[in-house]
């Protein structure tokens, strides 16, 4: 099982990778939303993928599984909402104010 | 292009009461079993989107005249005060505490500080998720 | 137990989310957040001298014994950083108040600045690896949205790319905490220091310690600084002050924590590599400092040296050396704080960025000029200013360890350092003034009080040494000495 998520895992930064390096501001964002999947799945695999109960006092009989990857998946999933919220708003911006979302118009001017 | 959408707006007007219900009820199953302030927090602000989706902007903010930015930052002052509250009490940052109540219509109930933050997280997601919604679409494009 | 620990990161916080519900009132916000400021430096100059009598500190959260838990960890490195971190902001708050304009201060200024030092202090301060991540998104979070208040084209641009690159870099540090937690199977620092030293740091965890090192870099500027002197340039001068003064500097601190406490044993590979980035990033930063012509070029390409000379503390390693760097680090985020308002004060007044456009400011502006000269000596190790403390140290233990090559690059760079600075005054504030008495703006007291008060404290660190030689000492003897730190976090309750 860890061998196939691990296979999943690198087909989903391949995909990331491909994203990210294009020039569309979009594209970049997906890439980095997909970069962010799979190392939520990274992290879960690390952990070791059990099957057991949930860590929870009433279940505390039967064996139950590493609650930490979960926890530290959860914050990463927070915090990589928010990310991509900020910057998909930036975007916006500077689709609005500059009028344009190709990363090669965004490069500094030449007599900086 | 004005869309016909008489059966989303009838269906959502009463789905958003289901919703509603089902966000308020993982957020209290939270503590001893799946469930809690994320998402119960991530449901109900869904609740909330599915009506602007189904009506328009003014609606919502006509019949929710609340600032959601502000509920955000009640939000965090809620759940970062419970971990002050343990600084007064002199335990460690964070502590949690927990005590059983009879109470008149509920009978004997558990109260713990970790609703208290739960709720603030759960405002937190509210207020957050709504501003971003409202933010990007004010000046739809 | 002592929840003291957790004011700096927590109070901050607080009194930000009150600020937002005081949106209209700009006196109330700016006289809270200058409070807060104030009150966080004197809790960390308390726990400073409790950390000196009573050995480090420790605060669970939740009364979760470690390695179980979350938990803060208060020990002198951490606690200089805090302090200083403070007063560096509240300095640039006070410069923030005159000049940044009152549509920044209703679009949620003081909150972010409340929000960012809560992110750094906190970073400063866990012991965990992974509320080190959630404290660097914290600190990361409020800087995205402060490199972006205002909203001008050029900032819009220069933010994407910032943004986008520290997505990543946040992305690359999840990787290598996802293996980190599968090899060693915790998180908690002194945890995982024990572990690696039960198991030998063999090569897999080695690979590890170099995923970390290309993150912590990231942050830092050291080598892969490609980003940072764009960045730092666009916001505005308070808020570029605050940038240069601290960002870099918690990335420099998560790698003097790593590389001292967890992966130390095989120093032959990542220390070598710390020690040739730090080289490189001498070289090509002294190269950017002299090439630009713009004056906030100038003054982030001298952020760019800056780290380079501190990690070569580090990558030499003895305790001299780390102690050279601690030095260093305060001085440099007084210095820099310093340089980067006066760079903005230069082109408020003159209305110009180039060098070569601006001439004689010591006539109209004598005070400032001095200033101005004061911090280049300061950075380019005159004693008895601040920076040269710091030098001698490293130098020291650079000749020590026999790392000549290092301690020339080091010496050199602040021949660099010195020139570039130097260039800078000669051409803009000796010579024929272009500013006439009629056009002269008359300087704001609002903007001169905080660039003599941070003058103040860099020639206060200088001379006072003697003072803080103590703190110092300790911190380094804790980084040279892993089992110090350990003892405190796995040695059960106090």
């Amino acid at each position: 099982m860890e061998t196939l998520i691990i296979m999943l895992i690198g087909i989903l930064v391949a995909v990331a990778t491909y994203l990210i390096l294009s020039r569309n501001i979009i594209r970049i964002i997906l890439g980095t939303a997909v970069f962010s999947h799979a190392v939520h799945l990274l992290i879960l695999t690390m952990g070791g993928l059990k099957q057991g109960n949930v860590p929870l006092l009433k279940e505390a009989n039967a064996p139950y599984t590493d609650a930490l990857p979960q926890a530290l998946i959860l914050t990463a999933i927070v915090i990589s909402f928010a990310v991509t919220a900020f910057i998909l708003v930036l975007a916006y911006r500077i689709y609005q104010d500059i009028g344009t979302d190709d990363l090669d118009e965004l490069r500094g001017a030449k007599d900086e | 292009m004005k869309i016909n959408d008489v059966i989303l707006r009838t269906i959502s007007r009463i789905v958003v009461f289901i919703i509603l219900t089902f966000g308020v009820y993982l957020f209290l199953s939270g503590h001893n079993t799946p469930g809690g302030g994320f998402i119960g927090g991530l449901v109900l602000a869904s609740a909330i989107i599915l009506l602007y989706l189904s009506t328009d902007l003014e609606t919502v903010q006509k019949s929710l005249p609340l600032d959601f930015k502000y509920v955000a930052a009640l939000g965090v002052f809620l759940a970062t005060s419970t971990g002050f509250g343990s600084i007064i009490f002199g335990v460690p940052f964070m502590s949690q505490t927990f005590a059983y109540f009879d109470l008149p219509i509920f009978g004997v109930t558990e109260l713990t500080t970790v609703t208290i933050f739960e709720a603030g997280v759960a405002l937190t997601v509210v207020g957050v998720l709504v501003t971003i919604i409202f933010s990007i679409s004010e000046d739809g494009g | 137990m002592n929840n003291l620990i957790v004011l700096p990161l927590i109070l901050p916080i607080m009194v930000g989310v009150v600020l937002v519900f005081l949106r209209p009132y700009i006196k109330l916000q700016r006289v809270f957040s200058l409070l807060t400021l104030i009150v966080t430096a004197g809790i960390s100059l308390l726990l400073l001298n409790i950390v000196r009598t009573d050995g480090i500190i420790r605060l669970d959260f939740g009364g979760w014994e470690p390695p179980f838990g979350i938990l803060f960890v208060a020990d002198s490195f951490a606690m200089l950083l805090v302090l200083t971190a403070s007063i560096v902001t509240a300095i640039c708050l006070i410069y923030a108040f005159s000049s940044i304009g009152e549509r920044h201060e209703k679009m949620y200024f003081y909150p972010f600045v409340l929000f960012l030092v809560a992110g750094v202090n906190g970073s400063f301060l866990t012991g965990d690896l992974f509320n080190l991540f959630v404290c660097f998104e914290v600190m990361l979070l409020a800087s995205y949205v402060l490199v972006t208040l205002g909203g001008t084209k050029r900032q819009l641009r220069e933010a994407i790319k910032y943004v986008v690159i520290n997505i990543l870099a946040s992305w690359f540090f999840l990787v290598a905490l996802a293996y980190l937690y599968g090899t060693v199977g915790t998180l908690n620092m002194a945890h995982i220091s024990e572990r690696v030293a039960e198991a030998g740091q063999g090569p897999l965890l080695t690979t590890i310690s170099i995923l970390f090192l290309i993150v912590f870099s990231l942050k830092a500027g050291l080598l892969l600084f490609f980003w940072l002197p764009g960045s730092y340039s666009v916001p505005p001068t308070a808020i570029a002050a605050l940038f240069g003064a601290l960002l870099t500097k918690v990335g420099i601190y998560a790698l003097f924590r790593s590389f001292t406490l967890i992966f130390y044993h095989d120093t032959l590979i990542s220390h070598t590599l710390i020690g040739i980035m730090a080289a490189i990033t001498l070289i090509v930063g002294c190269m950017g400092a002299i090439a630009f012509k713009d004056v906030r070029l100038i003054v982030s390409y001298n952020v760019v040296i800056a780290v380079g000379f501190i990690l070569i503390g580090l990558a030499v390693g003895t305790e001299t050396s780390i102690a050279g760097s601690i030095y260093y680090v305060i001085h440099d985020m007084i210095a820099k704080a310093m340089l980067f308002l006066l760079a903005g004060t230069m082109i408020y007044l003159t209305g110009k960025s180039k060098i070569d456009e601006m001439s004689g400011l010591i006539r109209n502006y004598p005070l400032f000029g001095w200033m101005f000269f004061l911090v280049t000596c300061s950075l380019a190790g005159i004693p008895p200013l601040s920076g040269f403390v710091g030098k001698i140290l490293v130098g020291q233990g650079a000749i020590e360890s026999g790392s000549y090559i290092l301690l020339a690059l080091a010496f050199l760079s602040s021949i660099v350092v010195l020139y570039s600075l130097l260039r800078i005054f000669l051409n803009t504030i000796f010579g024929e003034t272009i500013i006439s008495l009629e056009d002269e703006k008359p300087m704001k007291m609002g903007m001169i009080i905080p660039i003599v008060l941070l003058g103040i404290a860099m020639i206060s660190l200088g001379l006072g040494a003697e003072f803080i030689s103590d703190y110092v000492t300790d911190a380094a003897h804790t980084l040279a000495n892993p089992s110090v730190y350990i003892d405190a976090v796995m040695g059960g309750n106090k």
